[in-house]
């Protein structure tokens, strides 16, 4: 309504939608609007709204592809009603889970990255080498620049994988972590109330 | 009731307290990783299901649980001498501090913990992203003859690189000494720039340390009126007389 022009050629959004969903069906990482505008030759507010056209085509429960809006792109995946076939032929990137230490380094690096790995350790209270190194090779940290001064510390940062794996549509997705960790409350009120039961 | 036999049931420990105390010693459990609220209310919990209260089992469980919970305090300074340079009160506080960033870190990984197992059905694609064709560049036709040109060029023999600036030639100071001296016995003074205007840098350095050697020897004076100024040197007829009025100059 607001761009009465635009109804004059025939629904030009979705021959967009089609070169969006080709674009999307090649890429193996998930791909910005801008990038995605800049492929398709098209401006990115168009871009978007084909998108909206594409998500509703390709959602849960209407298709075995998925298009999701995950670690700062648009990406196909299947969908989580054929994701027990999708196991028996293919492996998760973290298939077997993660150590509690490595999803503490985890946290630290996502909530606190870039940091070096004494910034890890004193976080964490123990040494962090192996951990990060393991979560290196898995590609869920990766380096980034050296702290500041010379022969600065390697810095690291959760990578695009990261947010994928864990469904993420940006770092701004993750929890506010001065929201997080209620249990000393829990904990608290559970003393307070074995203290009433028994009076002194 | 035993305390040593206080069953625990925590997320990194389920078992007796006893063993638990012997892992810990034995560093074979991270204490960072033990929940010592939990083992304090597992035996509080424990207490509460007693008619009567046993101070024994209390004194012996404060004596534990105080002993595990320094050790996991110190635990959390990486160094132990940031600790000692603390004041009580200051360590403390910062003790508090740490410990609470440390739950919030925690449950930040719980969280993800979480998240792990419910976001385990999303299957993607992975793997290198396709190459772009990135600037096309089309080049104009080219004569094969300048690539063997090029080549012919590259198997050349290079010139010969040529040393003879880096070579420094210093004349010896002796021949300016020698020279200096002949000319002082022809004049009384004589003007040093004028001297050796002509001669290349270095031959007016050396100048220089010989007029400085004839200085130390008590040959000459100097004088020089301002800095860069031309600097004139005189016989040195009387000695010291002609030496302390050029000191008072230049003074």
């Amino acid at each position: 309504m607001e761009r009465p022009l635009r109804l004059i050629s025939a629904n030009p959004v979705d021959a967009l939608a089609r070169t969006l969903e080709a674009l999307l069906v090649v890429a193996s990482q998930p791909l910005s609007v801008d990038e995605l505008a800049q492929a398709a030759g098209d401006e990115a507010e168009r871009v978007e709204t084909a998108l909206g056209l594409l998500g509703e085509r390709y959602r849960e429960g209407r298709s075995g592809i998925v298009l999701e809006q995950v670690a700062g792109g648009w990406a196909f995946r299947g969908s989580r009603e054929a994701a027990e076939a999708c196991g028996r032929l293919f492996e998760r990137p973290v298939e077997r889970g993660l150590s509690q230490a490595a999803l503490e380094t985890l946290a630290v690096v996502a909530y606190m990255g870039p940091c070096s790995r004494p910034e890890v350790a004193r976080w964490r209270g123990v040494a962090v080498d192996s951990v990060i190194a393991g979560l290196v090779e898995r590609g869920l940290i990766a380096e980034a620049g050296r702290e500041p001064g010379a022969g600065g510390a390697v810095r690291y940062r959760v990578t695009p994988l990261f947010e994928r794996v864990f469904g993420l549509e940006s770092l701004a997705a993750l929890p506010r972590l001065e929201e997080l960790g209620g249990d000393a409350e829990e904990l608290r009120g559970r003393l307070e109330a074995l203290a009433e039961r028994r009076p002194a | 009731m035993s305390v040593r036999e206080l069953e625990l049931d925590l997320d990194a420990f389920e078992g007796p307290f006893d063993l638990l105390l012997t892992l810990v010693l034995k560093e074979e459990l991270g204490l960072a990783e033990v929940d010592v609220a939990g083992i304090v209310l597992a035996f509080v919990e424990r207490l509460a299901e007693r008619e009567e209260l046993d101070l024994d089992a209390c004194g012996e469980f404060l004596v534990l649980v105080a002993a595990l919970l320094e050790l996991k305090a110190r635990g959390l300074f990486a160094d132990g001498a940031e600790l000692e340079d603390l004041e009580p009160e200051e360590a403390a506080e910062e003790l508090a501090r740490r410990l609470e960033e440390y739950r919030r870190i925690k449950a930040a990984a719980e969280w993800l913990g979480e998240r792990l197992v419910a976001e385990r059905d999303r299957f993607f694609r992975l793997g290198p992203a396709p190459l772009a064709p990135r600037g096309e560049r089309r080049l104009a036709e080219q004569d094969p003859e300048a690539l063997a040109a090029a080549l012919r060029m590259l198997a050349a023999e290079p010139p010969e690189v040529s040393l003879s600036h880096l070579e420094l030639r210093f004349p010896p100071v002796s021949q300016f000494l020698e020279r200096f001296r002949a000319l002082l016995g022809r004049r009384r003074r004589f003007d040093f720039d004028q001297e050796v205007a002509g001669l290349s840098r270095i031959e007016q350095a050396v100048a220089f340390l010989a007029l400085l050697e004839l200085r130390r020897s008590g040959e000459i004076s100097l004088e020089q009126a301002a800095p860069f100024a031309p600097i004139r040197v005189a016989r040195a007829v009387g000695g010291r007389e002609e030496e302390e009025a050029w000191s008072a100059r230049s003074a």
